[in-house]
């Protein structure tokens, strides 16, 4: 179903501007009109069906449902909602207080806390077109499996003595009363979810995949495997240092990593610098300061870098 | 006279929620006081764990998103 993509880009590329095939500038335009016009047609499908079966998704109901589980099912379920909740990083202190009120042990808040800014429709969605199904499917498993396995160190450190107090003053439950969403109501949701999603990330998927089809066009194939000694150990453990205080968002990084990886990037090395660019990020840090004492705030940073290292390392052992 | 709250730490979507907030005050044509609120501790005592958040007269709306002009509109005149 997705090559009506590439017929479009040849036809457009070949035919109607009449471009040379093996021209750097025909590879180029190529691959950014295939992937342009693939990842807005499959993105606004995809957000809208996701934001109409989350329109009844709240984060009280997620917090209600986290408190009391046992803590395995716990760290697995917060890996979930994590997934399919919007991320932002300004909610992540009141998420934190929260969840903490609610008495959801420290380990079970990490783990929505890592997965969420890393496994989003929109990632997942790029993922899955760009790179295909295989390259998705590992990205969002090993995603979960780095949310479940923080949550379950902070809790194995007993990371919440070095939780900052915060006076907590009482909570007045004044919420309006819920009301039933009627499909009208679902499709308004999901209009607006669509508008605010897609007039978020545009630029950023543009300019990501104009660097990839630059990449893709200009650069010659034995690019990394010269200059990058694409299999090097310690090349994981830079990529992901250099990826967390990188601020960026996944959605840019995506296209880009195509492009590196079709000249030869290895596969884990590209999944852990796209992990630790989306998965903590230093706005995050910024806020997490007000709730967690600088010892848990590097342990926090240092167990990222290992996961994601970790998962870069065996990713490339794999494939 | 109507108190509507914007509850969040400045993020973008919150600037976006106080634009809306304005321009629905503004159509409706009514007196509205509107206050961003940006301490922790105040908007956690809404018991709010996602921003933006709207509230009108103490009573939280709308948490996590972004309500348009319409719908606060239709949250001020408490349908």
């Amino acid at each position: 179903m997705l090559r009506i993509f590439t017929v479009l880009a040849d036809y457009l590329t070949y035919d109607l501007f009449n471009m040379n095939a093996n021209s750097h500038l025909a590879k180029s335009i190529h691959f950014f009109i295939e992937d342009t016009s693939k990842i807005f047609v499959l993105l606004v499908i995809m957000v809208y069906g996701i934001a109409v079966i989350r329109a009844s998704i709240n984060i009280e109901t997620i917090r209600d449902y986290l408190s009391g589980k046992n803590r395995f099912i716990g760290y697995f379920l917060a890996s979930i909602f994590g997934a399919i909740t919007p991320f932002c990083s300004c909610s992540s202190i009141p998420l934190f207080l929260g969840f903490t009120q609610a008495n959801i042990p420290i380990g079970i808040t990490m783990s929505f806390l890592i997965t969420s800014p890393m496994i989003n429709e929109v990632a997942v969605l790029l993922l899955g077109s760009i790179l295909g199904l295989k390259f998705m499917i590992i990205y969002v498993v090993i995603g979960m499996i780095s949310g479940i396995v923080g949550g379950w160190f902070f809790d194995a450190t007993k990371a919440e003595k070095h939780l900052l107090v915060f006076k907590q003053n009482d909570i007045q439950q004044r919420v309006a009363e819920k009301k039933q969403l009627s499909l009208k109501d679902r499709h308004e949701f999901a209009k607006y979810e669509l508008q605010e999603i897609v007039g978020r990330v545009w630029k950023y998927i543009i300019i990501g995949v104009g660097l990839g089809a630059l990449l893709h066009g200009y650069i010659p194939e034995e690019f990394i495997s010269t200059y990058f000694h694409g299999r090097a150990w310690w090349n994981v453990p830079l990529v992901v240092l250099t990826g967390i205080p990188l601020y960026s968002n996944v959605n840019g990084v995506i296209p880009v990593a195509q492009s590196l990886i079709n000249k030869g990037l290895p596969i884990g090395t590209a999944i852990a610098f796209m992990m630790s660019m989306s998965a903590a990020s230093f706005p995050e840090f910024m806020m997490l300061k007000q709730v967690m004492k600088p010892r848990l705030l590097i342990t926090f940073f240092i167990l990222l870098l290992v996961l994601f290292t970790i998962n870069g390392w065996v990713l490339n052992i794999i494939f | 006279m109507k108190k509507i709250e914007i509850l969040g730490m400045g993020c973008p979507k919150c600037k976006v929620l106080y634009k809306n907030a304005e321009q629905a005050v503004a159509e409706l044509g009514i007196e509205a006081d509107i206050v961003k609120v940006e301490e922790m501790a105040k908007i956690q005592s809404y018991g709010v764990m996602m921003t933006p958040a709207l509230v009108i007269d103490g009573i939280v709306k709308t948490v996590g998103k972004v309500p348009s002009p319409v719908e606060i509109s239709k949250y001020i005149k408490g349908e």
